[in-house]
């Protein structure tokens, strides 16, 4: 039996959908039983929901009003109170997972394994390094716990239907208070999010400005998609940061995806290459996007995009 | 504050397009652009301009690697930090090691704040600045777009998933420089004279009796799977038709 215990991401009062699919990856452990820990204000409702989950064994949950905003230095003392007996210890790639996952593994004494994207065995793996330009398998020695955050978009989400029972946890871990949580400011919309869409349009430097990313706006309402910006564009204050998909920004695999004005930087493939299909339009013919799209189209972004809108309607 | 300390990891410049040797070895790193990690420029810009505030008096930079990584340490001297530190080994460390190798030089050097890259594009594993501060057991403020002190605190905005979240942190602490935070300045020439007086001392990493940590195998690297090469369409009733065809629409 290998004991993985799984660190869900939520946002207060709901289980980010991230968490399903880190569950996929534990699953295919040889022999895993695994315990999602569930660390919130009010933990009852996400407890609940992560319960549910296909080949969940338990789910842990520890309330308090210091894990409001889940801080690292926070969070990560706690867990390590509860590892005691786990062969694995799972976050996603997420920056909740990145931001606290090291803190745990340090505390701990070993290194973490980023970005996890296939298991190859018990304890080999394999993730992406340079940018996805290279995969390394790696192996992690016997005799201490394997730290990983998984890269989420490698994996599809295990279903529901289950009813793990839910524990209580009383963790007695003292809470450091040279670390604040503020506030938060996320963009509020009503369209899909952008990591679980099924659709995502993505816009770069080509738009020019705010307003005319308007264009990408419509044809993301007609397709019912997700909206994804180049660097360049979040840079530009085009569109908030949220939106950037790349090596620095979300990695996503939508079944389709559609990339206009966007060149095909390496940093941001990567954060693309497990869409189902990539539809590429670009005015350049020799785009590097090209290379990775499976349909593309040659033209100018000021006609085409206006134009397949309306075709779509 | 007295002292910042920032990381300067010296990598394979971000332009370059990485290969995978024929033989699974390793990548492709002979004869290959060298740069300092983009984001630990980025940190060291953050701490020069706290230092030009007059938030600051000092910043030292640090590298933990070959003799090579002095070509990183001079440019990061060139555009503008005070003195620099050399942790030599052969190959840069693992990101446990290499955070307790900077925490022996954290406690040598009592820095208020520490200011790295959020992840060494190398590697991408985006561990060593949450890893120093937990052995430090100081606060971690990561993927920083925004950094404001207030006495013996600073206030930090970070990039996370879904927007943006703001922390205060108690001071020593460590930070880790997303790529808004600011844009770094070119260095000049004269400023790359001046930097070949300024001080470079190299530390053998063994001097710092840093443990052994079980370090994670590298087995074998491979090139990503490639995507094949998809069809062009002339225009869009191309485009709704191949879409209708693959069941998309
Ligand atoms: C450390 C590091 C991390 C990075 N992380 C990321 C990341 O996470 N995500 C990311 O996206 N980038 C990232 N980048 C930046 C990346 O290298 C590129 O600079 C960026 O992706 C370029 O964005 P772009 O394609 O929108 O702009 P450009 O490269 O300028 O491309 C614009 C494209 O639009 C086309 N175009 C122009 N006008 C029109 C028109 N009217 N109609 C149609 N097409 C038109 C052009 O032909 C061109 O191909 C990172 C860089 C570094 C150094
Ligand atoms: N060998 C090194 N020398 C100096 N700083 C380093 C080194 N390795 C990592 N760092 C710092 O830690 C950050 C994160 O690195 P990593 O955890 O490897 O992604 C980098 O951006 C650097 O600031």
């Amino acid at each position: 039996m290998a004991k993985v215990l799984l660190i869900a991401e939520h946002d207060g009062t709901s289980l980010n959908p991230n968490t399903a699919k880190c569950i996929a990856c534990a699953a295919q452990i040889p022999g895993a039983e695994i315990d999602v820990a569930v660390f919130a204000e009010t933990a009852g409702d996400i407890a609940a929901e992560a319960a549910t989950l296909d080949s969940v064994a338990r789910v842990l949950s520890s309330e308090g009003e210091a894990y409001r905003g889940a801080l690292a230095a926070v969070l990560a003392p706690q867990i390590v109170k509860l590892a005691d007996g786990y062969e694995y210890i799972f976050g996603p790639s997420t920056t909740f997972g990145k931001d606290l996952m090291p803190r745990v593994a340090a505390l701990l004494g070993v290194n973490q394994i980023s970005d996890l994207m296939s298991v190859e065995g018990e304890r080999t793996f394999k993730r992406p390094i340079y940018a996805g330009s290279a995969v390394v398998t790696v192996e992690v020695p016997g005799g201490v716990p394997v730290i990983a955050t998984v890269r989420t978009a490698s994996f599809r989400a295990v279903a529901g239907g289950n009813s793990a029972p839910v524990e209580a946890l009383d963790l007695a871990a003292e809470m450091p208070d040279h670390t604040r949580f503020i506030a938060s400011e996320t963009g509020k919309s009503d369209r899909p999010d952008l990591q679980s869409a099924s659709r995502v349009v993505a816009g770069g430097r080509a738009l020019g400005s705010e307003e005319n990313f308007d264009l990408i706006y419509k044809l993301a309402d007609r397709l019912e998609a997700g909206i994804g910006a180049s660097r360049a564009a979040v840079d530009a204050g085009y569109v908030p940061n949220e939106m950037q998909i790349g090596q620095t920004g979300r990695i996503i695999a939508p079944d389709l995806y559609i990339a206009i004005g966007i060149s095909g930087a390496i940093q941001h493939l990567t954060g693309i290459k497990d869409a189902g299909t990539i539809v590429a339009i670009n005015k350049d013919e020799e785009a590097p996007i090209f290379e990775v799209a499976d349909i593309g189209l040659v033209g100018d972004l000021f006609s085409v995009v206006p134009e397949l809108t309306e075709a779509l309607n | 504050m007295e002292k910042i300390l920032v990381g300067l990891k010296r990598v394979v410049d971000y332009n370059v397009r990485v290969r995978v040797k024929g033989d699974g070895s390793g990548v492709e790193t002979e004869g290959v652009k060298m740069s300092i990690n983009p984001f630990d420029e980025i940190a060291l810009e953050e701490a020069l301009r706290i230092k030009e505030r007059g938030e600051a008096n000092e910043v030292v930079i640090v590298s933990i690697g070959s003799g090579d990584a002095q070509q990183q340490l001079r440019t990061g001297l060139a555009m503008g930090a005070d003195r620099a530190i050399l942790v030599e080994t052969a190959e840069a460390p693992d990101p446990l090691s290499g955070a307790r190798a900077l925490l022996e030089i954290v406690k040598r050097e009592n820095p208020e704040l520490v200011i790295l890259g959020k992840q060494a594009i190398d590697d991408d594993n985006s561990q060593t600045g949450q890893m120093l501060a937990a052995l430090w057991d100081r606060p971690q403020a990561t993927f920083a777009s925004k950094l404001e002190f207030d006495g013996n605190s600073a206030r930090v905005t970070r990039e996370v998933d879904a927007g943006l979240d703001i922390i205060e942190v108690d001071l020593p602490a460590v930070v880790t420089a997303d790529l808004r935070l600011n844009e770094p300045r070119y260095v000049k020439l004269p400023d790359i004279m001046k930097a070949k007086k300024k001080p470079l001392d190299q530390v053998p990493l063994a001097e710092l009796s840093v443990p052994d940590s079980p370090a994670i195998a590298e087995k074998n690297f491979e090139p990503p799977a490639a995507r094949e090469r998809g069809i062009m369409v002339d225009d869009v009733a191309g485009l709704v038709s191949a879409l209708k065809d693959k069941g998309l629409l």
